[in-house]
């Protein structure tokens, strides 16, 4: 298996842009017009995960990207899916 | 290096992709039923398309010298009518006995419903019936992980399942775990936005082992790439995994797996 330098020297530089792309993702949507959207928060919660310190910021991040509700409805209200879970909806 | 390609939807790609998926090793290509981008509009429509998989495409992978395997069932999105399902379902036994079909796939859910999983709990049952392997797709994005518990939920209620035959598609971090340690195979998807990346596909490898795992492209009419696998063949060279690591997970081990039909001849 590659040493920690060895990966750095292959991956540092795609992981860099990758980061720099995200980023840029933040910056511009912040720069536009529009109203808030649950597919950015949920973008800004998972982004502390990958400054934690554990050996799983992945997974972390998939599951808090996850729908983690229980219930099973009979049917697809819309199909598709958008990377994100929808906020629940509570009654005021 | 030859590979096997065990989850390809080639009915969605043109001729020049089976030269280019040859000439970088593909031996075998397999084929599960899926949605074809846009509802069909009757059962009839299934009808021809299983009549592709199992007569047409076979004949246009051997023109490149690549054997073409194929699951079938109706797909977890259009299981959201179950009576249309139905349908599609009586239609499967009349295929089940050609010379190419390995089993029943992939079937699974898509946005976690009840009618989903009464179409999919129906398929098990179908595959029981007769034998036969299952190849089973997650849900999307934010749907995996309840959608993988709820499926790895439903077939624990099904007593008399081997779950060695069984494999579960498109893994990732968060539902990895879940698959392996119930005892199914797992298989990693290898796409340019969603799923796997290569390399995190080779950090699941590295970390679960290599023991009941396979990758594939699972190209189609999307955002994919029938050539990832021997692209993730490449990431591994370069992250020092060993040739015989390699051939394990590309072609041993969808052999191993996918040697449970009798169809598969190898």
């Amino acid at each position: 298996m590659p040493s920690k330098k060895e990966l750095l020297d292959l991956q540092f530089i795609d992981a860099r842009h990758k980061l720099i792309d995200i980023a840029a993702f933040l910056d511009r949507i912040d720069r536009h017009d529009g109203d808030e959207d649950y597919r950015f928060a949920a973008m800004k919660a998972a982004l502390p995960i990958l400054l934690s310190d554990r050996p799983d910021r992945a997974r972390a991040v998939l599951e808090s990207f996850s729908d983690h509700t229980t219930e099973v409805s009979a049917s697809a209200p819309f199909q598709g899916a958008f990377g994100a879970a929808l906020p629940l909806v509570t009654d005021p | 290096m030859k590979y096997i390609e065990p989850h390809g939807h080639m009915v969605s790609r043109t001729t020049d992709d089976y030269e280019k998926l040859a000439i970088a090793g593909c031996e075998t290509i397999c084929e599960p039923a899926f949605w074809a981008g846009f509802d069909r509009s009757s059962a009839d429509g299934f009808y021809d398309y299983f009549r592709q998989l199992t007569e047409y495409e076979p004949k246009r992978a051997a023109k490149y010298g690549i054997n073409h395997y194929c699951w079938l069932c109706i797909n977890p999105k259009e299981a959201d009518d179950p009576g249309f399902a139905r349908e599609v379902m009586d239609l499967i036994p009349r295929f089940l006995d050609c010379p190419t079909v390995l089993g029943i796939g992939e079937i699974g859910l898509n946005k976690n419903t009840r009618n989903e999983l009464e179409i999919f709990e129906a398929h098990v049952q179908l595959a029981l019936d007769r034998d036969l392997p299952i190849l089973i797709h997650t849900p999307h994005l934010e749907d995996k992980l309840k959608g993988t518990k709820l499926i790895l939920d439903s077939l624990a209620s099904f007593s008399k399942l081997d779950r060695g035959k069984i494999i579960i598609d498109h893994v990732e971090e968060h539902t990895i775990s879940h698959v392996l340690d119930a005892g199914y195979w797992a298989g990693m998807t290898l796409y340019p936005e969603s799923k796997c990346s290569p390399n995190r596909a080779i950090d699941m490898l590295e970390i679960y082992g290599n023991e009941h795992l396979w990758m594939n492209s699972a190209c189609d009419w999307g955002h994919s790439d029938p050539l990832a696998v021997p692209k993730c063949v490449l990431e591994m060279k370069r992250r020092q995994h060993s040739a015989e690591a390699i051939d394990k997970i590309v072609y041993q081990n969808p052999r191993t797996f996918l040697s449970q039909s009798p169809r598969f001849v190898h």
